[in-house]
């Protein structure tokens, strides 16, 4: 139903083929959080992975003693920022899941301060995603998810849980809470799969 | 929106509570009733929507413009109105380098049309409680803190409040630069002499009215504590403004004994 809007010419013609449908290059990082920043000491930073018969531990030390991947890559928030060549470093979730074992499909992914977003297990693997606690080789700041927060470039940003600290199989896929709030169950940028 | 069942198996979404009291969003065709400059930076745009269904208070839209070419640009921006209807009202700050938000303050006029995609977000929003529950005096009071523009979708929670005659205690506290850049100045001056139960409180940042009791200056904690309802009554509490604003005012609500899980956030940004 799209129409040309009255004495609108727009700023930018160079359309970088990077970009998704309805995104704006920014060059700064906006913040888009619910509530407060939760404060997250590493000393009691603990990431779990929880599944049908295990759960899985590993604390700050333990976590950062994984291998660790450099990620480049680009991101793309639903409110339609897209930031290019962002530099992350992390643990790949093939790391974490090499010891896992599990029958079930979808994970939802939960944070220090309570929130909550569903992603299913095959997005995760397979080199698409990362526990991430470094942002352009500096520590992730808090307002950014740190100490750590989960980064699936691939989906729209709030499906990278800030704070994150674990992973719950399930059986079934369930809306987390942006999914409930608005905000789409699965979040495909290039389709734009935004709201529901 | 029929692309939000394809590419999963799962069942739909049990519905929170807040889920119920919003309508579903869709693509709209906006026409513009009338603008006004709201501030010397800023505008108030009314838009007579085709198709409408209405929005709860503190929910945005997107806006999406076409150039010539087929080039196009989408922001979201906050509603100022709610309830039923079809007339909505957004007002809208200039940003120095914005793409679209200088064509929306500048450039706009009655009879132009924009494409729309709303009402949106389930979260910020705010609805008058049940009668019975305010009279009970069950309803926890609302604080709400803005800064600048950020003020946009806490007036809709105001006037809706004001609207419904809800009895449920309201304070709103408003940072902004100057007298001059107060958005919906006469109406929040209005609602606060109409109603006991909202109170408006003003920090002047750059610029304070004449015979202003302090000078200007950026809120800090002690203002804040002063001028917020005491965490001790549990309030409910919406801030929106910058992402500095935000999270330097969440932070100390915290600190002050607020339950981090009875703040809600909101951060404007980007172009």
């Amino acid at each position: 139903m799209s129409f040309i809007t009255r004495g609108f010419s727009g700023c930018s013609r160079e359309r970088d083929e990077r970009l998704p449908p309805g995104q704006t290059l920014v060059q700064d990082f906006p913040v888009l959080s619910a509530g407060p920043t939760p404060e997250v000491d590493t000393a009691e930073w603990e990431f779990t992975i929880r599944t049908e018969s295990s759960v899985h531990r590993w604390n700050w030390d333990e976590f950062t003693s994984l291998a660790i991947d450099d990620v480049d890559t680009d991101i793309h928030c639903v409110t339609h920022w897209s930031k290019l060549g962002t530099s992350w470093r992390g643990v790949s979730l093939d790391t974490l899941f090499e010891q896992v074992e599990t029958e079930q499909e979808y994970v939802m992914a939960h944070s220090y301060g309570g929130y909550t977003t569903n992603v299913p297990l095959d997005e995760l693997l397979d080199g698409k995603a990362w526990v991430a606690f470094e942002f352009d080789g500096e520590p992730l700041e808090p307002e950014h998810g740190g100490p750590a927060r989960l980064l699936v470039p691939h989906l729209y940003f709030w499906k990278s849980a800030k704070w994150v600290r674990g992973l719950v199989m399930m059986e079934q896929d369930e809306p987390g809470f942006w999914e409930q709030n608005g905000y789409h169950l699965h979040g495909d940028p290039w389709t734009e799969e935004r709201y529901w | 929106m029929s692309d939000a069942a394809t590419g999963t198996t799962a069942p739909a979404p049990a519905p929170s509570a807040a889920l119920l009291a919003v309508p579903r969003s869709g693509w709209h065709v906006a026409t513009v009733a009338s603008t006004r400059r709201e501030t010397p930076n800023a505008s108030r745009i009314e838009l007579e929507v085709d198709g409408w269904p209405g929005n709860a208070a503190g929910q945005h839209l997107d806006v999406r413009l076409t150039a010539p070419d087929g080039y196009t640009a989408t922001r979201s921006y906050s509603i100022a109105s709610s309830g039923a209807g079809t007339r909505v009202t957004i007002a809208v700050d200039k940003l120095p380098d914005g793409e679209v938000s200088p064509y929306l303050v500048d450039e706009v006029r009655a009879g132009d049309m924009l494409e729309v995609h709303g009402p949106l977000g389930a979260f910020f929003v705010w609805a008058p409680d049940a009668a019975d529950a305010a009279a009970a005096g069950e309803a926890r009071p609302v604080q709400l803190i803005a800064g600048g523009s950020g003020v946009v979708p806490l007036y809709a929670m105001a006037e809706a409040h004001g609207a419904a005659h809800d009895l449920t205690s309201f304070r709103l506290l408003y940072s902004v630069r100057s007298p001059d850049d107060v958005y919906f100045a006469d109406e929040l001056r209005r609602l606060a002499e109409a109603s006991a139960a909202l109170q408006l409180d003003l920090v002047y940042t750059r610029r304070s009215p004449a015979g202003w009791p302090t000078p200007p200056a950026r809120i800090t904690r002690e203002v804040l504590e002063a001028a917020v309802i005491p965490a001790a009554e549990r309030p409910r509490v919406f801030v929106c403004g910058s992402t500095g604003f935000v999270e330097r005012v969440a932070d100390w609500l915290v600190e002050l004994g607020h339950d981090a899980r009875s703040i809600r956030t909101e951060r404007y940004g980007g172009t």
